[in-house]
């Protein structure tokens, strides 16, 4: 960037070229991010089949097969409901853990970024210390302690989360703390408390809006992996991850009962990061759509 | 001066994760002795197996037992089998730290040389195939990719076994032969992620003033980048690579899995459905220890890359 051009920091050329770019992004993310949300919604309602009901007489049955679009597990449990139904607990993982995450994360960063000095040290320090426990690692601490379950895996990834949010926000809200507004509403005796809510953090939001969405999809992954490995959700709740455990005796037989569940997974997540891209785009152009 | 600061650093760390890990344990619901004994013993059974176990005594008191003795070594003993737990954590780490070893290198190779190339074809077809296949790559859990590959490469093609590992001393192109599938698995995911970031960081590089004084000079724009731009780019990509490697770990815990490999994961998994918490506790402290580790060298490692650090 040149000294002569201080105010123009994205560079301009060729507008309506990234425009359609960025908007293919948001359009095929919103698009799969609704449909997984109105799969979780119908499966309230309706499924083709009981998802918990096992039949003995219909085990293993391949694509079609008597009225399974997706053919049945090992249990003679219907493949699609299974699948409709778990979107509900990735959508409920996803939702509560990211709630947890912010609930905590933005204080946390907020705090650090308005006090700054010792005391954005120690929520720093902390929280790269959080940040050395991976989900999984956490989750396997909690579940050693309490018990096995989608609570459990809720809370050590909501946990897990909190330094990525705390540090996005301290970043993001250090500039904003140097503005001339927040000089403003000082010399009119505002706290920090009331500059944060009221000026840093709608300044702030894209940022965290962007964050957010990508916190959900690591979720929904952490969320997968944890039923995978037993310590997550418990049977007979439905579950992604759960499926592709149960598959895994049977992948050799037939790899289908496990490609399935593994599909659901990526095209959410898939969906989620498109969003979390085409929603970066819109609100600050400024910002690069290459990091994850 | 720096160093000693950033080691202090590390050491109050792991003091901290020590607490953490021993603190989730004690603090939370659930008594190891009811655990051991089953909820139908007699409370003065599980009174004394309290005692035994040193459980009666203030928290404070057990934890600074636990962390002088883990600092010196010394894990504990497992309660389900009573067997020193250092051991096998050391026994566990030769298949976790490899995997993850060998998950790393494959990483960079795939993710430096497309990242690159995106970068070097901004804006261009190249470029937009690279951001599809990586925005495909993070979309896919590593533990899903290591499923495939198994139904694909072992039980279809039988290139490579499905499970187990024989051991290093057992048979060493075996060992190796059982880690490729899982590292290819964890490395697919991997790469999706420090494809875009080396991608954006060679683009932020190519931005520079120095690049652009290169490029005065007469290099043409590979040349600048090969000669100044990637040592500069590499700080960032240095960075997460080092953020990376929590996952990487945690990674192999679940792919470790998949492949029924004898690593940490394995360990702590059994060591959760034998309600062994001395053992899960070792564990995860080790694991986070090794987070801690790399982090500390990462960050002592940009100074020898950017000689602009040394001075503060």
């Amino acid at each position: 960037m040149s000294m002569q051009e201080p105010l123009l920091i994205h560079e301009p050329p060729k507008p309506e070229q990234r425009g359609r770019w960025r908007r293919l992004n948001f359009v095929v993310g919103l698009s799969i991010v609704l449909g997984v949300v109105a799969t979780a919604l119908v499966s309230f309602l309706w499924t083709p089949f009981d998802p918990e009901l096992v039949a003995a007489d219909k085990r293993l049955l391949g694509m079609g097969e008597r009225g399974h679009p997706l053919g049945t597990d090992q249990f003679g449990r219907d493949l699609l409901s299974q699948i409709m139904v778990g979107s509900q607990t990735a959508l409920f993982v996803g939702i509560l853990a990211v709630t947890i995450s912010i609930l905590i994360g933005i204080p946390l960063g907020g705090l650090a970024a308005a006090r700054r000095g010792w005391v954005e040290d120690v929520v720093m320090r902390f929280s790269d210390v959080i940040y050395a426990f991976p989900p999984v690692l956490l989750a396997i601490l909690l579940v050693a302690a309490v018990s096995p379950g989608t609570a459990s895996a809720m809370v050590a990834i909501g946990i897990a989360y909190i330094p990525i949010v705390a540090r996005v926000t301290r970043g993001a809200s250090l500039s904003i703390f140097e503005r001339d507004f927040v000089a403003a509403a000082r010399t009119y005796g505002r706290g920090k408390t009331f500059i944060f809510i009221r000026h840093v953090l709608p300044n702030i939001a894209s940022v965290l809006i962007v964050q957010m969405t990508i916190l959900f999809s690591l979720a929904i992954l952490a969320e997968a992996a944890l039923s995978f490995l037993g310590i997550g959700t418990q049977p007979p709740t439905p579950s992604w991850g759960r499926s592709l455990r149960d598959a895994q005796t049977f992948v050799q037989i037939t790899p289908r009962l496990a490609i399935w569940p593994g599909f659901a997974i990526a095209l959410t997540v898939l969906g989620f990061n498109l969003l979390g891209d085409g929603v970066r785009d819109a609100l600050d152009p400024r910002l690069e759509s290459s990091r994850s | 001066m720096y160093v000693i600061r950033r080691i202090g650093v590390f050491l109050f760390s792991l003091i901290l994760a020590s607490m953490l890990v021993f603190g989730v344990m004690s603090i939370l619901p659930g008594d190891p002795a009811i655990v051991i004994l089953g909820t139908r013993a007699t409370p003065e059974a599980v009174e004394s197996l309290r005692q035994e176990l040193g459980l009666d005594r203030p928290i404070p008191v057990q934890y600074a037992d636990w962390f002088s003795d883990a600092i010196r070594g010394d894990l504990g003993e497992s309660v389900f089998t009573g067997k020193a737990i250092a051991p096998q954590v050391v026994d566990r780490l030769k298949v976790t730290v490899p995997l993850a070893v060998f998950a790393l290198t494959l990483t960079m190779l795939i993710s430096f040389p497309l990242g690159v190339f995106a970068a070097s074809r901004h804006r261009q077809a190249g470029d937009a195939v690279v951001s599809v296949v990586s925005q495909l790559g993070l979309a896919v859990p590593a533990f899903w990719a290591g499923l495939m590959l198994v139904t694909l490469f072992a039980v279809r093609l039988r290139w490579f076994p499905a499970s187990g590992f024989p051991g290093w001393g057992e048979s060493f192109f075996g060992s190796v032969e059982a880690l490729i599938l899982p590292a290819i698995a964890l490395a697919i995911v991997q790469s999706a992620i420090i494809t875009r970031y080396v991608r954006s960081a060679v683009l932020e590089t190519l931005r520079e003033e120095y690049i652009r004084t290169a490029r005065s000079k007469g290099l043409t724009q590979s040349q600048a980048l090969w000669r100044h731009g990637l040592r500069n780019a590499s700080i960032p990509v240095l960075t997460i690579l080092g953020l990376q490697f929590g996952a990487l770990l945690a990674g192999t815990v679940v792919i470790e899995s998949v492949f029924v490999l004898p690593g940490l994961g394995k360990m702590l998994l059994d060591g959760i459905s034998r309600r062994d918490l001395p053992l899960v506790q070792g564990g995860a402290f080790v694991i986070v220890g090794i987070i801690l580790l790399i982090n500390l060298a990462v960050d002592l490692t940009y100074r020898l890359l950017d000689p602009r650090l040394r001075s503060h």
